[in-house]
Protein backbone atom coordinates (compact mmCIF):
# COMPACT_ATOMS: atom_id res chain seq x y z
CA UNK A 1 0.00 0.00 0.00
CA UNK A 2 1.30 3.43 -0.94
CA UNK A 3 1.17 5.75 2.09
CA UNK A 4 2.11 9.33 2.92
CA UNK A 5 5.45 7.96 4.11
CA UNK A 6 6.39 7.39 0.45
CA UNK A 7 5.59 11.02 -0.35
CA UNK A 8 7.71 12.17 2.58
CA UNK A 9 10.66 10.26 1.16
CA UNK A 10 10.07 11.77 -2.28
CA UNK A 11 9.81 15.32 -0.91
CA UNK A 12 12.76 14.67 1.43
CA UNK A 13 14.84 13.70 -1.58
CA UNK A 14 13.95 16.98 -3.33
CA UNK A 15 14.84 19.03 -0.24
CA UNK A 16 18.11 17.09 0.15
CA UNK A 17 18.94 17.86 -3.50
CA UNK A 18 18.37 21.57 -2.91
CA UNK A 19 20.51 21.42 0.22
CA UNK A 20 23.44 19.89 -1.68
CA UNK A 21 23.14 22.35 -4.58
CA UNK A 22 23.04 25.25 -2.09
CA UNK A 23 26.20 23.94 -0.44
CA UNK A 24 27.93 23.91 -3.83
CA UNK A 25 26.86 27.52 -4.24
CA UNK A 26 28.23 28.35 -0.76
CA UNK A 27 24.79 29.35 0.47
CA UNK A 28 25.35 27.67 3.82
CA UNK A 29 22.18 28.99 5.48
CA UNK A 30 20.00 27.70 2.65
CA UNK A 31 21.88 24.41 2.68
CA UNK A 32 21.32 23.93 6.41
CA UNK A 33 17.64 24.94 6.18
CA UNK A 34 16.71 22.58 3.33
CA UNK A 35 18.97 19.90 4.80
CA UNK A 36 17.21 19.98 8.18
CA UNK A 37 13.84 19.95 6.43
CA UNK A 38 14.98 16.91 4.41
CA UNK A 39 15.96 15.25 7.70
CA UNK A 40 12.50 15.95 9.11
CA UNK A 41 10.87 14.38 6.04
CA UNK A 42 13.13 11.31 6.00
CA UNK A 43 13.26 10.57 9.70
CA UNK A 44 10.39 12.48 11.34
CA UNK A 45 8.24 9.37 11.71
CA UNK A 46 10.93 7.64 13.75
CA UNK A 47 12.22 10.57 15.81
CA UNK A 48 10.87 11.46 19.26
CA UNK A 49 8.53 14.46 19.62
CA UNK A 50 11.33 16.30 21.39
CA UNK A 51 13.79 15.70 18.52
CA UNK A 52 11.20 16.91 15.99
CA UNK A 53 10.64 19.97 18.17
CA UNK A 54 14.37 20.71 18.19
CA UNK A 55 14.40 20.47 14.37
CA UNK A 56 11.58 23.05 14.31
CA UNK A 57 13.55 25.40 16.56
CA UNK A 58 16.63 24.99 14.36
CA UNK A 59 14.68 25.83 11.18
CA UNK A 60 13.20 28.91 12.83
CA UNK A 61 16.60 30.04 14.13
CA UNK A 62 18.13 29.87 10.63
CA UNK A 63 15.21 31.78 9.09
CA UNK A 64 15.01 34.29 11.94
CA UNK A 65 18.72 35.11 11.74
CA UNK A 66 18.39 35.85 8.03
CA UNK A 67 20.25 32.75 6.92
CA UNK A 68 18.16 32.22 3.78
CA UNK A 69 19.19 33.95 0.58
CA UNK A 70 17.77 34.10 -2.90
CA UNK A 71 19.70 32.00 -5.38
CA UNK A 72 20.47 32.70 -9.02
CA UNK A 73 21.31 29.39 -10.68
CA UNK A 74 22.12 29.65 -14.36
CA UNK A 75 19.03 29.74 -16.56
CA UNK A 76 17.74 30.99 -19.91
CA UNK A 77 17.33 34.72 -20.63
CA UNK A 78 14.00 36.32 -21.48
CA UNK A 79 14.91 36.46 -25.18
CA UNK A 80 15.88 32.80 -25.21
CA UNK A 81 12.63 31.93 -23.47
CA UNK A 82 10.68 33.89 -26.07
CA UNK A 83 12.37 31.86 -28.85
CA UNK A 84 11.98 28.55 -27.01
CA UNK A 85 8.29 29.24 -26.44
CA UNK A 86 7.86 29.63 -30.19
CA UNK A 87 9.81 26.44 -30.88
CA UNK A 88 7.82 24.29 -28.45
CA UNK A 89 4.47 26.05 -28.86
CA UNK A 90 1.33 25.16 -26.97
CA UNK A 91 2.69 21.68 -26.21
CA UNK A 92 4.46 23.37 -23.29
CA UNK A 93 1.14 23.32 -21.45
CA UNK A 94 0.90 19.52 -21.58
CA UNK A 95 3.44 18.61 -18.87
CA UNK A 96 1.93 21.34 -16.65
CA UNK A 97 -1.50 19.76 -17.08
CA UNK A 98 -0.32 16.20 -16.40
CA UNK A 99 -0.16 16.90 -12.66
CA UNK A 100 -3.73 18.14 -12.00
CA UNK A 101 -5.19 15.64 -14.47
CA UNK A 102 -3.43 12.73 -12.79
CA UNK A 103 -4.58 13.93 -9.38
CA UNK A 104 -8.20 14.57 -10.33
CA UNK A 105 -8.87 11.85 -12.88
CA UNK A 106 -6.91 9.39 -10.76
CA UNK A 107 -8.95 10.21 -7.66
CA UNK A 108 -12.25 9.83 -9.51
CA UNK A 109 -11.14 6.62 -11.18
CA UNK A 110 -9.89 5.20 -7.91
CA UNK A 111 -12.99 6.05 -5.88
CA UNK A 112 -15.72 5.20 -8.37
CA UNK A 113 -14.38 1.96 -9.81
CA UNK A 114 -13.48 -1.34 -8.15
CA UNK A 115 -9.87 -0.07 -8.07
CA UNK A 116 -10.45 1.17 -4.52
CA UNK A 117 -10.90 -2.43 -3.41
CA UNK A 118 -7.29 -3.18 -4.33
CA UNK A 119 -6.20 -1.02 -1.37
CA UNK A 120 -3.37 0.41 -3.47
CA UNK A 121 -3.40 3.75 -1.64
CA UNK A 122 -3.71 4.66 2.04
CA UNK A 123 -7.43 5.38 2.63
CA UNK A 124 -8.47 9.04 2.08
CA UNK A 125 -4.90 9.94 1.06
CA UNK A 126 -5.24 9.08 -2.62
CA UNK A 127 -5.40 12.63 -4.04
CA UNK A 128 -2.10 13.86 -2.62
CA UNK A 129 -0.41 10.56 -3.44
CA UNK A 130 -1.70 10.81 -7.03
CA UNK A 131 -0.46 14.40 -7.12
CA UNK A 132 3.02 13.06 -6.26
CA UNK A 133 2.74 10.41 -8.97
CA UNK A 134 1.63 13.13 -11.42
CA UNK A 135 4.69 15.20 -10.59
CA UNK A 136 7.00 12.26 -11.26
CA UNK A 137 5.29 11.51 -14.60
CA UNK A 138 5.36 15.17 -15.66
CA UNK A 139 9.01 15.48 -14.72
CA UNK A 140 10.00 12.39 -16.69
CA UNK A 141 7.90 13.50 -19.68
CA UNK A 142 9.44 16.98 -19.67
CA UNK A 143 12.98 15.59 -19.36
CA UNK A 144 12.50 13.15 -22.23
CA UNK A 145 10.89 15.78 -24.44
CA UNK A 146 12.96 18.91 -23.69
CA UNK A 147 16.30 17.17 -23.02
CA UNK A 148 17.75 19.85 -20.72
CA UNK A 149 20.98 19.51 -18.75
CA UNK A 150 20.48 16.75 -16.15
CA UNK A 151 20.60 19.16 -13.21
CA UNK A 152 18.29 21.75 -14.82
CA UNK A 153 15.04 20.73 -13.07
CA UNK A 154 16.77 20.63 -9.68
CA UNK A 155 18.35 24.05 -10.24
CA UNK A 156 15.11 25.60 -11.54
CA UNK A 157 13.28 24.13 -8.56
CA UNK A 158 15.91 25.59 -6.25
CA UNK A 159 15.50 29.03 -7.80
CA UNK A 160 11.76 28.89 -7.09
CA UNK A 161 11.99 27.42 -3.58
CA UNK A 162 14.66 29.98 -2.63
CA UNK A 163 12.46 32.81 -3.91
CA UNK A 164 9.73 31.53 -1.60
CA UNK A 165 12.28 31.05 1.18
CA UNK A 166 11.06 30.46 4.74
CA UNK A 167 7.45 31.10 3.63
CA UNK A 168 7.56 27.57 2.19
CA UNK A 169 7.16 26.03 5.65
CA UNK A 170 4.97 28.76 7.17
CA UNK A 171 1.69 26.91 6.44
CA UNK A 172 3.00 23.76 8.10
CA UNK A 173 4.26 25.81 11.06
CA UNK A 174 0.88 27.53 11.44
CA UNK A 175 -0.82 24.15 11.56
CA UNK A 176 1.53 23.28 14.42
CA UNK A 177 0.64 26.54 16.17
CA UNK A 178 -3.03 25.60 15.86
CA UNK A 179 -2.30 22.34 17.66
CA UNK A 180 -0.57 24.17 20.51
CA UNK A 181 -3.49 26.65 20.73
CA UNK A 182 -5.88 23.71 20.98
CA UNK A 183 -3.75 22.11 23.69
CA UNK A 184 -3.76 25.37 25.67
CA UNK A 185 -7.56 25.65 25.42
CA UNK A 186 -7.55 28.93 23.46
CA UNK A 187 -10.72 27.91 21.63
CA UNK A 188 -12.71 27.44 24.84
CA UNK A 189 -11.61 30.83 26.16
CA UNK A 190 -12.66 32.64 22.96
CA UNK A 191 -15.92 30.74 22.72
CA UNK A 192 -16.77 31.65 26.31
CA UNK A 193 -15.97 35.31 25.73
CA UNK A 194 -18.02 35.47 22.51
CA UNK A 195 -20.93 33.72 24.23
CA UNK A 196 -20.89 36.40 26.95
CA UNK A 197 -21.16 39.23 24.39
CA UNK A 198 -24.59 38.35 23.06
CA UNK A 199 -27.47 40.71 23.72
CA UNK A 200 -30.46 38.69 24.87
CA UNK A 201 -33.53 38.32 22.70
CA UNK A 202 -32.20 39.63 19.38
CA UNK A 203 -31.98 36.87 16.76
CA UNK A 204 -30.39 39.15 14.18
CA UNK A 205 -27.65 40.41 16.51
CA UNK A 206 -26.93 36.84 17.59
CA UNK A 207 -26.48 35.90 13.93
CA UNK A 208 -24.12 38.87 13.51
CA UNK A 209 -22.01 37.90 16.54
CA UNK A 210 -21.89 34.27 15.36
CA UNK A 211 -20.74 35.25 11.85
CA UNK A 212 -18.33 37.85 13.20
CA UNK A 213 -16.89 35.35 15.67
CA UNK A 214 -16.39 32.85 12.83
CA UNK A 215 -14.57 35.44 10.70
CA UNK A 216 -12.41 36.88 13.49
CA UNK A 217 -11.46 33.56 15.04
CA UNK A 218 -10.64 32.25 11.56
CA UNK A 219 -8.37 35.25 11.03
CA UNK A 220 -6.56 34.46 14.28
CA UNK A 221 -6.18 30.75 13.56
CA UNK A 222 -5.71 31.14 9.80
CA UNK A 223 -8.25 28.40 9.26
CA UNK A 224 -12.03 28.16 9.50
CA UNK A 225 -11.78 24.52 10.57
CA UNK A 226 -10.32 25.53 13.92
CA UNK A 227 -12.93 28.25 14.44
CA UNK A 228 -16.01 26.24 13.54
CA UNK A 229 -16.27 23.76 16.43
CA UNK A 230 -15.65 26.59 18.90
CA UNK A 231 -18.25 29.02 17.54
CA UNK A 232 -20.78 26.27 16.92
CA UNK A 233 -20.44 25.10 20.52
CA UNK A 234 -20.51 28.63 21.97
CA UNK A 235 -23.26 30.30 19.89
CA UNK A 236 -24.41 28.37 16.84
CA UNK A 237 -25.96 25.36 18.56
CA UNK A 238 -27.03 26.56 22.04
CA UNK A 239 -28.44 29.94 20.94
CA UNK A 240 -29.25 29.94 17.23
CA UNK A 241 -30.52 26.37 16.99
CA UNK A 242 -31.78 25.51 20.48
CA UNK A 243 -33.03 28.84 21.85
CA UNK A 244 -34.19 30.54 18.64
CA UNK A 245 -35.09 27.41 16.66
CA UNK A 246 -33.06 28.14 13.51
CA UNK A 247 -32.40 25.68 10.68
CA UNK A 248 -29.21 23.79 11.69
CA UNK A 249 -28.17 23.04 8.09
CA UNK A 250 -28.08 26.74 7.13
CA UNK A 251 -26.38 27.81 10.35
CA UNK A 252 -23.69 25.16 9.91
CA UNK A 253 -23.05 25.54 6.19
CA UNK A 254 -23.18 29.33 5.92
CA UNK A 255 -21.46 29.83 9.28
CA UNK A 256 -18.47 27.98 7.87
CA UNK A 257 -18.54 30.21 4.76
CA UNK A 258 -18.55 33.33 6.98
CA UNK A 259 -15.33 31.89 8.38
CA UNK A 260 -13.93 31.52 4.85
CA UNK A 261 -14.40 35.30 4.44
CA UNK A 262 -12.00 35.64 7.38
CA UNK A 263 -9.51 33.33 5.63
CA UNK A 264 -9.31 35.87 2.78
CA UNK A 265 -8.28 38.59 5.24
CA UNK A 266 -5.45 37.10 7.28
CA UNK A 267 -1.71 36.57 6.81
CA UNK A 268 -2.15 33.54 9.09
CA UNK A 269 -3.70 31.72 6.11
CA UNK A 270 -0.22 31.75 4.66
CA UNK A 271 -0.61 29.18 1.91
CA UNK A 272 -3.45 31.16 0.33
CA UNK A 273 -2.34 34.71 1.07
CA UNK A 274 1.39 35.00 1.79
CA UNK A 275 2.91 32.18 -0.28
CA UNK A 276 1.29 33.41 -3.55
CA UNK A 277 2.69 36.91 -2.95
CA UNK A 278 6.12 35.31 -2.66
CA UNK A 279 5.54 33.04 -5.67
CA UNK A 280 4.52 36.01 -7.82
CA UNK A 281 7.50 37.98 -6.47
CA UNK A 282 5.33 40.86 -5.29
CA UNK A 283 6.98 43.60 -3.23
CA UNK A 284 4.06 43.85 -0.83
CA UNK A 285 3.68 40.68 1.25
CA UNK A 286 -0.01 41.57 1.82
CA UNK A 287 -0.81 42.45 -1.80
CA UNK A 288 -3.11 39.43 -2.25
CA UNK A 289 -5.02 40.21 0.95
CA UNK A 290 -5.47 43.82 -0.22
CA UNK A 291 -7.19 42.59 -3.38
CA UNK A 292 -9.42 40.30 -1.31
CA UNK A 293 -10.73 42.81 1.24
CA UNK A 294 -13.23 44.33 -1.17
CA UNK A 295 -14.69 40.89 -1.90
CA UNK A 296 -14.54 39.38 1.60
CA UNK A 297 -16.33 42.17 3.48
CA UNK A 298 -19.47 42.46 1.31
CA UNK A 299 -19.55 38.68 0.99
CA UNK A 300 -19.51 38.37 4.78
CA UNK A 301 -22.54 40.69 4.88
CA UNK A 302 -24.26 38.43 2.33
CA UNK A 303 -23.61 35.45 4.60
CA UNK A 304 -25.20 37.20 7.58
CA UNK A 305 -28.28 37.93 5.46
CA UNK A 306 -28.39 34.36 4.10
CA UNK A 307 -28.27 32.89 7.62
CA UNK A 308 -30.93 35.28 8.90
CA UNK A 309 -33.29 34.74 5.96
CA UNK A 310 -32.58 31.05 5.32
CA UNK A 311 -32.38 29.79 8.89
CA UNK A 312 -35.09 31.96 10.47
CA UNK A 313 -37.45 33.91 8.14
CA UNK A 314 -37.94 31.08 5.63
CA UNK A 315 -37.72 28.28 8.19
CA UNK A 316 -40.27 29.35 10.79
CA UNK B 1 -10.85 30.79 33.70
CA UNK B 2 -7.20 31.36 32.83
CA UNK B 3 -7.12 34.07 30.14
CA UNK B 4 -3.32 34.30 29.93
CA UNK B 5 -2.95 31.94 26.93
CA UNK B 6 -4.66 34.65 24.84
CA UNK B 7 -1.42 36.61 25.12
CA UNK B 8 -0.08 34.24 22.44
CA UNK B 9 -2.69 35.57 20.02
CA UNK B 10 -1.73 39.14 20.87
CA UNK B 11 1.90 38.23 20.15
CA UNK B 12 0.95 36.91 16.73
CA UNK B 13 -0.94 40.08 15.86
CA UNK B 14 1.82 42.39 17.11
CA UNK B 15 4.59 40.29 15.54
CA UNK B 16 2.90 40.29 12.12
CA UNK B 17 2.13 44.02 12.40
CA UNK B 18 5.77 44.83 13.23
CA UNK B 19 6.91 42.58 10.38
CA UNK B 20 9.12 40.31 12.43
CA UNK B 21 10.01 37.09 10.66
CA UNK B 22 6.66 35.21 10.68
CA UNK B 23 8.30 31.86 11.52
CA UNK B 24 9.80 33.41 14.67
CA UNK B 25 6.47 35.03 15.53
CA UNK B 26 4.56 31.77 15.15
CA UNK B 27 6.96 29.65 17.16
CA UNK B 28 7.36 32.39 19.78
CA UNK B 29 3.58 32.58 20.14
CA UNK B 30 3.33 28.80 20.42
CA UNK B 31 5.95 28.69 23.20
CA UNK B 32 4.38 31.58 25.12
CA UNK B 33 0.85 30.17 24.79
CA UNK B 34 1.92 26.74 25.97
CA UNK B 35 3.95 28.06 28.93
CA UNK B 36 1.11 30.39 30.04
CA UNK B 37 -1.32 27.48 29.90
CA UNK B 38 0.85 25.76 32.48
CA UNK B 39 2.90 23.32 30.40
CA UNK B 40 6.66 23.12 30.87
CA UNK B 41 9.11 24.06 28.12
CA UNK B 42 9.90 20.48 27.11
CA UNK B 43 6.20 19.61 26.82
CA UNK B 44 5.53 22.62 24.59
CA UNK B 45 8.49 21.87 22.30
CA UNK B 46 7.31 18.26 22.10
CA UNK B 47 3.77 19.34 21.18
CA UNK B 48 5.15 21.68 18.54
CA UNK B 49 7.46 19.00 17.13
CA UNK B 50 4.71 16.40 17.01
CA UNK B 51 2.26 18.76 15.28
CA UNK B 52 4.88 19.95 12.78
CA UNK B 53 5.73 16.35 11.99
CA UNK B 54 2.06 15.31 11.64
CA UNK B 55 1.48 18.14 9.15
CA UNK B 56 4.37 17.39 6.78
CA UNK B 57 1.91 16.58 4.02
CA UNK B 58 1.21 20.33 3.73
CA UNK B 59 4.74 21.00 2.47
CA UNK B 60 4.82 18.02 0.11
CA UNK B 61 3.23 20.15 -2.63
CA UNK B 62 6.56 21.94 -3.26
CA UNK B 63 7.74 18.91 -5.22
CA UNK B 64 5.94 20.47 -8.20
CA UNK B 65 8.50 23.29 -8.41
CA UNK B 66 11.10 21.48 -10.59
CA UNK B 67 8.44 20.76 -13.23
CA UNK B 68 7.16 24.34 -13.24
CA UNK B 69 10.72 25.74 -13.22
CA UNK B 70 11.79 23.50 -16.07
CA UNK B 71 8.82 24.53 -18.20
CA UNK B 72 9.40 28.21 -17.37
CA UNK B 73 13.00 27.76 -18.49
CA UNK B 74 11.61 26.69 -21.86
CA UNK B 75 9.19 29.60 -22.18
CA UNK B 76 5.95 28.49 -20.46
CA UNK B 77 5.08 31.99 -19.19
CA UNK B 78 5.88 33.52 -22.59
CA UNK B 79 3.64 30.93 -24.22
CA UNK B 80 0.80 31.70 -21.81
CA UNK B 81 1.13 35.39 -22.68
CA UNK B 82 1.22 34.66 -26.42
CA UNK B 83 -2.02 32.70 -26.24
CA UNK B 84 -3.77 35.75 -24.79
CA UNK B 85 -2.08 38.21 -27.14
CA UNK B 86 -3.33 36.24 -30.12
CA UNK B 87 -6.85 36.00 -28.79
CA UNK B 88 -9.15 38.64 -30.21
CA UNK B 89 -11.19 40.59 -27.66
CA UNK B 90 -9.38 39.13 -24.63
CA UNK B 91 -9.38 41.49 -21.64
CA UNK B 92 -8.08 40.95 -18.15
CA UNK B 93 -11.61 41.31 -16.82
CA UNK B 94 -13.12 38.65 -19.06
CA UNK B 95 -10.18 36.30 -18.52
CA UNK B 96 -10.29 36.41 -14.72
CA UNK B 97 -14.09 36.20 -14.58
CA UNK B 98 -13.97 33.08 -16.74
CA UNK B 99 -11.22 31.65 -14.52
CA UNK B 100 -13.31 32.44 -11.43
CA UNK B 101 -16.29 30.58 -12.88
CA UNK B 102 -14.10 27.68 -13.99
CA UNK B 103 -12.50 27.42 -10.54
CA UNK B 104 -15.86 27.56 -8.73
CA UNK B 105 -17.47 24.97 -10.99
CA UNK B 106 -14.58 22.52 -10.92
CA UNK B 107 -14.25 22.90 -7.13
CA UNK B 108 -18.02 22.34 -6.79
CA UNK B 109 -17.54 19.06 -8.67
CA UNK B 110 -14.84 18.03 -6.23
CA UNK B 111 -11.88 18.90 -8.46
CA UNK B 112 -10.27 21.40 -6.14
CA UNK B 113 -6.79 20.37 -7.22
CA UNK B 114 -7.24 21.92 -10.64
CA UNK B 115 -5.79 25.37 -10.21
CA UNK B 116 -3.78 26.47 -7.20
CA UNK B 117 -0.94 28.95 -6.85
CA UNK B 118 2.26 27.10 -7.75
CA UNK B 119 0.72 24.95 -10.46
CA UNK B 120 -1.70 27.34 -12.19
CA UNK B 121 -1.51 30.95 -11.00
CA UNK B 122 2.21 31.62 -11.27
CA UNK B 123 2.91 29.88 -14.57
CA UNK B 124 -0.41 30.48 -16.38
CA UNK B 125 -3.16 32.66 -14.91
CA UNK B 126 -1.02 35.57 -13.71
CA UNK B 127 1.03 35.98 -16.93
CA UNK B 128 -2.16 35.65 -19.00
CA UNK B 129 -3.93 38.31 -16.91
CA UNK B 130 -0.94 40.62 -17.20
CA UNK B 131 -0.75 40.14 -20.97
CA UNK B 132 -4.48 40.78 -21.33
CA UNK B 133 -4.27 43.93 -19.20
CA UNK B 134 -1.36 45.22 -21.27
CA UNK B 135 -3.27 44.47 -24.43
CA UNK B 136 -6.03 46.89 -23.47
CA UNK B 137 -4.06 49.41 -21.39
CA UNK B 138 -0.51 49.30 -22.71
CA UNK B 139 2.52 48.61 -20.55
CA UNK B 140 1.57 48.83 -16.87
CA UNK B 141 3.54 50.74 -14.23
CA UNK B 142 4.92 48.43 -11.52
CA UNK B 143 2.25 49.21 -8.90
CA UNK B 144 -0.60 48.38 -11.29
CA UNK B 145 1.16 45.30 -12.59
CA UNK B 146 1.37 44.00 -9.01
CA UNK B 147 -2.34 44.66 -8.54
CA UNK B 148 -3.15 42.53 -11.58
CA UNK B 149 -0.92 39.67 -10.36
CA UNK B 150 -2.36 39.88 -6.84
CA UNK B 151 -5.90 39.90 -8.24
CA UNK B 152 -5.09 36.71 -10.18
CA UNK B 153 -4.08 34.99 -6.95
CA UNK B 154 -7.13 36.43 -5.13
CA UNK B 155 -9.41 35.09 -7.87
CA UNK B 156 -8.00 31.59 -7.43
CA UNK B 157 -8.70 31.79 -3.67
CA UNK B 158 -12.24 33.14 -4.00
CA UNK B 159 -13.12 30.56 -6.66
CA UNK B 160 -11.81 27.70 -4.52
CA UNK B 161 -13.31 28.78 -1.17
CA UNK B 162 -16.77 29.51 -2.51
CA UNK B 163 -16.99 26.54 -4.83
CA UNK B 164 -15.61 23.65 -2.79
CA UNK B 165 -18.38 23.51 -0.20
CA UNK B 166 -20.98 22.75 -2.88
CA UNK B 167 -19.24 19.41 -3.24
CA UNK B 168 -20.66 17.29 -0.46
CA UNK B 169 -17.71 15.00 0.14
CA UNK B 170 -15.30 17.70 1.24
CA UNK B 171 -13.56 17.98 4.60
CA UNK B 172 -15.31 21.16 5.74
CA UNK B 173 -18.79 19.71 5.07
CA UNK B 174 -17.85 16.55 6.94
CA UNK B 175 -16.59 18.67 9.83
CA UNK B 176 -19.89 20.60 10.04
CA UNK B 177 -21.80 17.33 9.92
CA UNK B 178 -19.62 15.85 12.66
CA UNK B 179 -19.98 18.82 14.99
CA UNK B 180 -23.78 18.96 14.65
CA UNK B 181 -24.08 15.22 15.09
CA UNK B 182 -22.21 15.43 18.42
CA UNK B 183 -24.93 17.76 19.67
CA UNK B 184 -27.74 15.53 18.45
CA UNK B 185 -28.56 17.12 15.07
CA UNK B 186 -27.99 14.53 12.35
CA UNK B 187 -27.62 16.30 8.98
CA UNK B 188 -26.75 14.83 5.60
CA UNK B 189 -23.83 16.28 3.63
CA UNK B 190 -26.23 17.13 0.80
CA UNK B 191 -28.47 19.22 3.10
CA UNK B 192 -25.40 21.24 4.01
CA UNK B 193 -23.84 21.55 0.59
CA UNK B 194 -26.97 23.00 -1.10
CA UNK B 195 -26.75 25.88 1.38
CA UNK B 196 -23.31 26.73 0.00
CA UNK B 197 -24.95 27.68 -3.31
CA UNK B 198 -26.42 31.11 -2.37
CA UNK B 199 -23.03 32.27 -1.04
CA UNK B 200 -21.28 30.88 -4.13
CA UNK B 201 -23.55 32.98 -6.35
CA UNK B 202 -22.93 36.10 -4.24
CA UNK B 203 -19.17 35.44 -4.36
CA UNK B 204 -19.26 35.17 -8.14
CA UNK B 205 -21.27 38.40 -8.46
CA UNK B 206 -19.18 40.45 -6.04
CA UNK B 207 -15.78 39.25 -7.17
CA UNK B 208 -16.60 39.51 -10.91
CA UNK B 209 -17.73 43.07 -10.38
CA UNK B 210 -14.45 43.85 -8.57
CA UNK B 211 -12.36 42.26 -11.32
CA UNK B 212 -14.15 44.36 -13.94
CA UNK B 213 -13.76 47.47 -11.77
CA UNK B 214 -10.00 46.88 -11.51
CA UNK B 215 -9.78 46.43 -15.27
CA UNK B 216 -11.61 49.74 -15.82
CA UNK B 217 -9.43 51.56 -13.27
CA UNK B 218 -6.09 50.46 -14.68
CA UNK B 219 -4.18 53.30 -16.29
CA UNK B 220 -1.44 51.91 -18.43
CA UNK B 221 1.03 54.05 -20.31
CA UNK B 222 0.04 52.76 -23.73
CA UNK B 223 2.67 50.96 -25.77
CA UNK B 224 5.70 53.12 -26.46
CA UNK B 225 4.77 55.91 -24.06
CA UNK B 226 7.00 57.31 -21.34
CA UNK B 227 5.58 54.98 -18.75
CA UNK B 228 7.21 52.16 -20.62
CA UNK B 229 10.67 53.63 -20.13
CA UNK B 230 9.89 54.55 -16.53
CA UNK B 231 8.65 51.16 -15.47
CA UNK B 232 11.81 49.44 -16.66
CA UNK B 233 13.84 51.13 -13.94
CA UNK B 234 11.93 49.56 -11.13
CA UNK B 235 13.95 46.95 -9.33
CA UNK B 236 12.70 43.39 -9.24
CA UNK B 237 10.71 42.42 -6.20
CA UNK B 238 12.66 41.84 -3.04
CA UNK B 239 11.96 38.67 -1.21
CA UNK B 240 9.34 39.11 1.47
CA UNK B 241 11.61 37.79 4.19
CA UNK B 242 13.98 40.71 3.58
CA UNK B 243 11.37 43.04 4.99
CA UNK B 244 10.89 40.85 8.03
CA UNK B 245 14.59 40.58 8.75
CA UNK B 246 15.04 44.30 9.10
CA UNK B 247 12.45 44.76 11.78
Amino acid sequence: MITYEWLYWLAGAFFAFWSILSLRDQHYGNSAFWGILAGSFFLGTHLSDWANGVLVLALVAIAGLGGLKRSEPETTTNDEREKLSQTFGNKLFIPALIVPITAVAGTLLYNYTPLSETGLFEPRRETLILFGIGVVIALIAAMVWLRPAPLAPAEEGRRLIDSIGWAAILPQMLAALGAVFALAGVGDIIGGAAGGLIPEGSVFLTVVVFALGMALFTMIMGNAFAAFPVMAAAIGIPLLVQTYGGNPAVIGAVGMLAGFCGTLLTPMAANFNIVPAALLELKDQNAVIRQQVGTAVPLWVCNVVIIYVGAFLLWN
Amino acid sequence: MNYWPLLGIALVVIGFALRFNPLMVVVGAALVTGLLAGFDFVAVVEALGKAFNDNRYISVTWIILPVIGLLERHGLQQRARAVIENMRGATMGKLLVIYLLFRQLTAALGMKDIGGHPQAVRPLVAPMAEAAAEKSHGKLPEGEREKVLAMSAATDNVGLFFGEDIFFAIASILLIQGVFETYGYPLTPLQLSVWAIPTAICAFGIHSWRIMALDRKLVGGGAGSEFLAGSKDIKPATRISDQGDEA
